[in-house]
C-alpha cells in the first residue's frame, strides 16, 4: 500500500445552471459551470497540501468533492488506497470518522441554537461512539481543552453567539478533531478571523497535526500563508491545477506564468524587489464559457498560437514538480 | 453541571417572559387567556350547579338573578355553569386540534423542504389541496361521517388546518438547510433524521410556535361553528352548543340576551387573546418585524 492518504485522479465537478422555464422551452443550451475540471493530486500521510487560487477557481469545491459533499465524477478517488464510496453505508460511516472538514466562516458553520458541548460531541453522538452522558462530557471537555478552550466545562453550555470568532473556530476544530481523523480539509480556516487570532488558530492546527499525524488539504487564497505552512502547493485556476510542487520550489522558481504572476506580487520579507511589479491584466473569464485550449490563455502574457487551440497536459519538469503549460 | 443547563433555560425563559411583559399586545392576550384557563379549570368546581341540573317549568328562560347569576336557559339550566364547562370544551378543543395541526404541518413542511424534488412536489400538491378546498364544508362532511363526538371534532379541525403551517415551515426549512452548519453536520456523518430534528427543527420552531397560536384561534372558531351548525358533541356543553340551543329556542327573538350573549362574547375574547398573542410572538421571535 502506498503512503498516500488521498489520491485523486481527473476529478470533475460540473454544475448545471437552470435557466428560466421559457429559456428551457426555447431549447437554449443549458449552461454548465465546470467548477472543477480534471484535477489530479495526492496527499501523503501527515502532509499539508495547499490549494491556492482566486475566488471561483474551484478550490473549495475540490475539497468538498473529496468529502463527498458535492456530486462529482472522477477517474480515481482513493482514501487510504480504497475507493471513496459514500453510497455504501458501512464505508460512509468509517470515512466520515476519518475525514473531516473545517469551514471558513465560524459564524455560519455553528448552529446558533445548539450549545457548545452538543456541537463538539455531535460527531460522537451521530456515530454512536459514546455510551454514557459522563463519557460524552468527559470527551467533550478533553476536545475543547485540546483546542485551547480551557477550562472546558466553562464553555459547555454557552451558545455560539456568546463566543468570539476565534473561539468559535476553536469549537469547530474541537468538533472536527474529536473522532481523531487522519485527513482534514481546511477551507480557508483563518480568512474570516482577525490577524491577531490567526496565528493562534494556525498554531493549534499545526500542533494537532504533529500529535495525530494528520494530513491537511489546506484551501486558501493567501499564497504567503500557503508557503508558510504547507509542504506542497497546488495552484488552481478555473477548475484546473496549473502548477504543483514543493512549496519552496513553487514560490522561488515557479514555472507557470500564472504562478509567476502570483509570486511576483507576493510580499516577501527581506527580499528587495528590483523593477516594477508585473500585475496580471484582465479578469477571470465567465466560468460558464467554454474555453478552448489553455484556461489561462486569455490573460497569459506569453501565450502563443497553440495555447488557444490545445489544452496543455501536466508535465513533470522535475521530480514532484508539475506544470501545465506549453511553454515550459 | 446540569444546574448550569437549567440555569441557562431559566435565563432564556426569563428573557422571553420579559419581552412578553414589555409587549402590550402579548400582555393583554396572556391575561385574558389566563383568566379563561383558570375559569375552565376551577369554574365548574365553584359554581353550585351542574350542566345537567334541569330546572322545573318556572325556572326556564329566567333572566339573571341572585340565584342564577347569568339566568337560565330554555331547559332551566344555569347559564353560568354551562358557560364555564363550555370553556373547558372550547379550550381543550383549541389546544388539542392545534397540536394535531402543528405536528402534521411541521412534519410535512420539514420533510418537503428538506428532501425537495419529488417528495416536495407530492407533499406540496397535497398541501395545496388542503389549502384551497373550502374548509368548512370539508369539516362538515368529515364531522357528519365520523359522528359528533368531541374527539372527532378535534381530529377534524386538526387535519384540516395544518396546510398553512406546512407552507411556512417548508419555506423556512429551505433556507435553513442551505446554511453551512447543516453541511457541516453532513460531513461528520449525521443522517437526515438527525439533521431534521437537531438542526432544522430548532431553527424553524419559533416560527411554528407563533403560527400555532394563531391556529388555536382558528380551531376554537371552527369548533364553535361546527357546534352551532349542529355538528357538535351534543353530550357536552360547549359555547358553540349553547349558541346552537339558544338559536333553536329562539332566544334572540324573545330577548333572552343572557342566553346567547355570554357564549358569543367568550368566543370573541378567547379568539382575540390568541390572535393578540400570536401577532406579538411573531414580533418577538422575528426580529425583522420589530421595527414596524
Amino acid at each position: 500500500m502506498s503512503d498516500n492518504i488521498v489520491e485523486v485522479k481527473d476529478l470533475r465537478v460540473h454544475f448545471t445552471l437552470k435557466g428560466s422555464l421559457v429559456q428551457d422551452a426555447a431549447g437554449r443550451r443549458k449552461k454548465i459551470v465546470k467548477a472543477v475540471d480534471g484535477v489530479s493530486f495526492e496527499i501523503k500521510q501527515g502532509e499539508i497540501l495547499s490549494l491556492v487560487g482566486e475566488s471561483g477557481s474551484g478550490k473549495t469545491t475540490t475539497g468538498k468533492a473529496i468529502l463527498g459533499l458535492v456530486p462529482f465524477e472522477a477517474e480515481k478517488m482513493l482514501f487510504r488506497g480504497e475507493k471513496i464510496n459514500i453510497k455504501e453505508k458501512e464505508y460512509k460511516r468509517k470515512f466520515r470518522q476519518a475525514a473531516q472538514m473545517i469551514y471558513q466562516d465560524p459564524y455560519q458553520s455553528l448552529n446558533p441554537r445548539n450549545q457548545v458541548i452538543d456541537i463538539v460531541t455531535e460527531p460522537l453522538v451521530v456515530n454512536k461512539l459514546v455510551e454514557s452522558e459522563e463519557e460524552r462530557l468527559e470527551l467533550g471537555k478533553e476536545a475543547l481543552e485540546r483546542a485551547g478552550l480551557t477550562p472546558g466545562e466553562d464553555f459547555f453550555f454557552r451558545y455560539p453567539y456568546e463566543l468570539s470568532g476565534g473561539q468559535r473556530q476553536r469549537v469547530v476544530i474541537a468538533s472536527s478533531m474529536i473522532m481523531g481523523p487522519s485527513f482534514v480539509v481546511a477551507d480557508e480556516p483563518v480568512s474570516m478571523l482577525d490577524a491577531s487570532i490567526r496565528t493562534g488558530i494556525l498554531k493549534l492546527m499545526m500542533d494537532l497535526r504533529r500529535e495525530n499525524d494528520l494530513a491537511y488539504l489546506f484551501i486558501t487564497h493567501d499564497l504567503s500563508l500557503a508557503w508558510l505552512i504547507s509542504d506542497r502547493i497546488a495552484i488552481m485556476y478555473l477548475g484546473k491545477i496549473m502548477e504543483m510542487g514543493d512549496s519552496e520550489i513553487i514560490i522561488s522558481s515557479g514555472k507557470h506564468p500564472y504562478t509567476k504572476a502570483l509570486t511576483d506580487i507576493m510580499p516577501k520579507p527581506g527580499i528587495k524587489k528590483e523593477g516594477p511589479r508585473k500585475v496580471l491584466q484582465g479578469e477571470t473569464p465567465d466560468p460558464t464559457e467554454v474555453i478552448e485550449g489553455c484556461k489561462f490563455c486569455s490573460r497569459c502574457p506569453i501565450k502563443e498560437e497553440i495555447c488557444s487551440r490545445e489544452e496543455p497536459p501536466m508535465k513533470e519538469v522535475e521530480p514532484g514538480h508539475f506544470v501545465a503549460c506549453h511553454k515550459v | 453541571m446540569s444546574s448550569a443547563k437549567s440555569m441557562m433555560r431559566k435565563r432564556k425563559l426569563k428573557e422571553f417572559a420579559g419581552s412578553i411583559r414589555r409587549n402590550k399586545m402579548a400582555m393583554t392576550g396572556t391575561i385574558i387567556l389566563s383568566i379563561f384557563i383558570l375559569v375552565a379549570i376551577f369554574g365548574p368546581i365553584i359554581v353550585p350547579f351542574s350542566t345537567l341540573d334541569f330546572g322545573d317549568a318556572e325556572d326556564m328562560m329566567q333572566p339573571p338573578s341572585s340565584e342564577h347569576l347569568l339566568g337560565t336557559d330554555d331547559m332551566g339550566r344555569d347559564v353560568l355553569a354551562n358557560l364555564m364547562s363550555g370553556a373547558r370544551i372550547s379550550l381543550l378543543c383549541g389546544f388539542l386540534a392545534t397540536i394535531i395541526s402543528m405536528v402534521i404541518g411541521t412534519i410535512i413542511g420539514i420533510a418537503s423542504g428538506y428532501f425537495g424534488k419529488a417528495i416536495d412536489n407530492v407533499l406540496m400538491r397535497f398541501t395545496d389541496f388542503f389549502l384551497v378546498i373550502p374548509w368548512l364544508p370539508l369539516m362538515m362532511v368529515l364531522a357528519a361521517i365520523l359522528g359528533t363526538s368531541i374527539w372527532n371534532i378535534i381530529f377534524v379541525i386538526g387535519i384540516t388546518s395544518w396546510a398553512g403551517t406546512a407552507r411556512v415551515v417548508r419555506a423556512q426549512t429551505l433556507s435553513v438547510k442551505e446554511r453551512q452548519f447543516v453541511e457541516r453536520t453532513v460531513s461528520i456523518g449525521a443522517g437526515n433524521i438527525h439533521i431534521m430534528i437537531r438542526h432544522v427543527l430548532p431553527n424553524v420552531f419559533p416560527l411554528i410556535f407563533a403560527n400555532t397560536v394563531l391556529i388555536a384561534a382558528v380551531a376554537i372558531t371552527s369548533e364553535t361553528t361546527l357546534s352551532f351548525l349542529g355538528l357538535g358533541d351534543t353530550t357536552r356543553a360547549s359555547w358553540g352548543m349553547m349558541l346552537h340551543y339558544a338559536f333553536e329556542s329562539g332566544a334572540a327573538s324573545s330577548g333572552a340576551w343572557w342566553y346567547y350573549l355570554p357564549p358569543g362574547l367568550c368566543v370573541v375574547l378567547v379568539v382575540l387573546s390568541f390572535a393578540l398573542m400570536g401577532y406579538a410572538f411573531d414580533e418577538i421571535m422575528n426580529p425583522k418585524l420589530k421595527e414596524r
